[in-house]
């Protein structure tokens, strides 16, 4: 393993790998989520908003909101300087956050007020925020609030080291990217490091509408699960209902984002929850 | 003091303590200079997008078998002597040494500047460009991308580009676009489209995630032509290998001329380029004292610089675990420097690691000091340096007076590396120094 990663996990004490941590609360995780609408034979809606977007007031009520209306899973994004996996649209947003101040510690309560809906709450968020968090102390800080997991753009298996072992202590969702270019023996090694559910990226790029959802993505889904995935959800560039329902014939889940967002600058909560309501139609379908 | 060759992987043949520096380590046998990424110490790394890691292993594998193919070194080292002008000169700049203040009765330094400035393009920022140029031909890729603060990456990126048939895109942040302007139109002279990117502090570091989002969208046909040595691996090794040429001729140049090593190296340290590439000859020979310079803006105390070393601490920024300006969040802190070279939030991790093991010290120096030493160097010696070099003749000028004599009477050499020339900083030093005529500037709004 790597000097930076080996070093800095090895200052966590060693319950990673133990079957009880002691401070998991009782919250409903992504792989419930999705095993249950599967049940039902259709594919989960995971919708995005970052946080602090126009406000953190509002950016938590329209997080609430897109549940009511029927989105499964919440993508909560951290907003981040530099956020190099995402499109204008979110840039913009993001940017907007840390104008108004938005700071990383008020995510838990954020994360604890959605997940009060009764959906698991993901927290999205590049790497540095977490890094100087602390890890361990973001990964406690996280599981005590209620979220699910992290979501991890910029952070590979290969240098996630610290992250694994505090997200296994405490009971948290690993989602890992994987990428139309990832070889099979990165897909295997990215979904052996995943739990929740695996991120496949629907094409090579960033975040925002496009009006068509890469070809690739349903090659990519099948690879994935050949390498063992149990579950597997489809993101960049959904963004109608029309395509939510094509992705989900051969996705467990499909993420949306940018329609989300822009809904949210355009027409505030209400007009999440049209949007989202429209998706969740597409999925059920 | 951690010794480099504790943290270093490579194993400990350092030569013993000399009194004077003179060459200790034997050919062949350099543990500090060929230390190999991907991590320098618990710095580097890979911390980004998984949709990136075939193209950077793609790189790495392209990167290894050049260096192994005898037919890469010869078409490398003739562009380098045909084209760039290679072996840049080394010289001595005595009327600049003399305004090195000594203590009673000590001779003074002598300074000797390596003239990377004379290079084709006028920067160092040609010796990497070429290389991976090269390397572009071999993966078979079409396209090239590129960020740029002062702009002298993309003019060298838009060079290269145009020597060697390839599309060429240069992103740079708007207020880089704007304070400079003719490298702007150069570049586009040279048939590359030059990109201002508008969101964010619209600096360097701005433009670097923009050409990461190019990168990640169009990966299939296009090299991402990194012009530092940050960035994920490979790209911190691979910059260092590719300006390694620096350091080796400075140091032959140097023992031709006096028959000794340097005591002293200075250089200026953005991303670190290169620092690198003369630091790296020298880093097995114990007694060169290696001292790079970091932007001090308005002063470290003031918030308004570009000093990781003194203002930062470790974290991730654009691929790598180095030093960072961050603030409490994680969140990367705004800069400020008169040079746009170095107007930069992190710093090569390679830097980071011989800061932590104590082989190299970095300090700042601000805007005011950098002028002075411009100043200096214009008047003594009719070399105009660019701002981000002047960094490195500042650190010159302070730390040669600090230096103690040599035990055989000689004066100490400090060898300085003159890493670009200050053609596109005229309007920023004529308005600094107010000898420009009005109107002289109108397009050429800076802030400095």
């Amino acid at each position: 393993m790597t000097a930076i990663s080996a070093s800095s996990a090895t200052t966590s004490t060693s319950t990673a790998g133990t079957t009880a941590p002691a401070d998991v609360v009782a919250r409903v995780t992504s792989a419930a989520t999705v095993e249950a609408a599967r049940a039902e034979n259709r594919a989960v809606l995971v919708g995005y908003l970052p946080l602090g977007f126009p406000d953190v007031a509002t950016s938590v009520a329209a997080a609430r909101a897109m549940v009511r209306a029927g989105v499964d899973v919440v993508e909560l994004g951290l907003p981040y300087s530099d956020p190099v996996m995402d499109g204008p649209l979110i840039q913009s947003a993001v940017e907007t956050a840390l104008r108004g101040g938005t700071r990383v510690a008020q995510v838990m309560g954020a994360v604890e007020a959605i997940a009060a809906e009764g959906a698991p709450v993901l927290v999205m968020s590049y790497f540095n925020p977490v890094l100087r968090y602390g890890v361990d102390a973001f990964a406690r800080d996280l599981a005590s609030a209620g979220g699910a997991g992290l979501i991890t753009p910029d952070l590979i298996p290969d240098e996630a080291a610290e992250w694994i072992v505090a997200a296994d202590r405490h009971g948290l969702d690993k989602v890992f990217l994987v990428a139309p270019s990832s070889t099979t023996e990165r897909l295997a090694l990215t979904v052996a490091a995943s739990r929740g559910f695996v991120y496949a990226a629907s094409t090579m790029g960033v975040t925002g509408t496009r009006s068509s959802v890469g070809a690739g993505a349903g090659e990519l889904v099948r690879r994935t699960r050949e390498a063992g995935a149990p579950r597997v959800c489809v993101g960049l560039g959904v963004s109608t209902p029309q395509q939510a329902h094509e992705v989900a014939s051969f996705a467990d889940g499909v993420i949306v984002g940018s329609a989300l967002v822009r809904s949210l600058r355009d027409g505030g909560v209400d007009a999440v929850a049209q949007t989202a309501a429209a998706l969740a139609a597409g999925v059920r379908r | 003091m951690t010794t480099p060759q504790e943290r270093a992987t490579a194993p400990d043949t350092a030569a013993p303590e000399t009194a004077a520096p003179e060459p200790t380590a034997p050919e062949g046998a350099r543990p500090l200079a060929d230390v190999q990424g991907p991590y320098f110490g618990d710095f580097g790394g890979r911390f980004v997008p998984e949709a990136l890691i075939a193209a950077l292993d793609e790189l790495a594998d392209a990167y290894a078998k050049a260096k192994t193919d005898p037919e890469f070194e010869v078409e490398l080292a003739r562009l380098h002597r045909e084209y760039t002008g290679r072996p840049s000169p080394l010289t001595e700049v005595p009327r600049f040494a003399a305004h090195v203040a000594t203590a009673d009765g000590v001779p003074g330094v002598r300074v000797f500047l390596k003239r990377e400035d004379l290079n084709h393009t006028g920067s160092h920022k040609i010796n990497n460009v070429l290389g991976q140029a090269l390397l572009v031909k071999r993966m078979g890729k079409t396209r090239v991308i590129a960020e740029t603060g002062a702009g002298q990456h993309g003019v060298a990126t838009a060079t290269a580009a145009a020597l060697m048939g390839l599309e060429c895109t240069v992103y740079m942040g708007e207020e880089d676009t704007e304070r400079q302007a003719l490298n702007v139109a150069r570049m586009r002279l040279l048939g590359a489209e030059v990109v201002p990117v508008t969101i964010g502090s619209r600096t360097l570091k701005d433009a670097i995630n923009e050409a990461l989002r190019d990168w990640v969208a169009n990966v299939e046909h296009t090299h991402y032509l990194l012009g530092t040595v940050t960035g994920p691996h490979p790209f911190p090794q691979m910059v260092r290998d590719f300006h390694r040429v620096i350091g080796d001729e400075a140091r032959a140049q140097l023992l031709e001329r006096t028959g000794r090593l340097p005591d002293l190296v200075t250089a200026c340290v953005g991303g670190g380029s290169n620092a690198m590439g003369i630091f790296n000859a020298f880093l097995d020979d114990d007694g060169v004292a290696l001292l790079g310079l970091e932007a001090g803006g308005d002063g470290v105390t003031t918030g308004l610089h570009a000093a990781r070393f003194s203002g930062g601490e470790p974290g991730v920024l654009h691929g790598a675990r180095s030093y960072l300006l961050q603030d409490a969040d994680g969140q990367t802190r705004p800069t400020h420097s008169i040079s746009a070279g170095l107007d930069y939030p992190s710093v090569g991790p390679e830097h980071a690691w011989l800061h932590d093991t104590g082989r190299a010290t970095y300090e700042p120096v601000t805007d005011t000091e950098a002028m002075e030493a411009f100043r200096i160097l214009c008047r003594t010696e009719g070399i105009i340096p660019a701002l981000e070099s002047a960094h490195a003749l500042a650190g010159a000028l302070r730390a040669g007076r600090t230096l103690a004599p040599r035990p055989d009477g000689e004066p100490p050499i400090v060898l300085v590396n003159l890493s670009g020339r200050g053609d596109k900083d005229v309007a920023t030093a004529g308005r600094w120094f107010d000898v420009l005529d009005s109107g002289v500037d109108e397009n050429q709004e800076g802030r400095g």
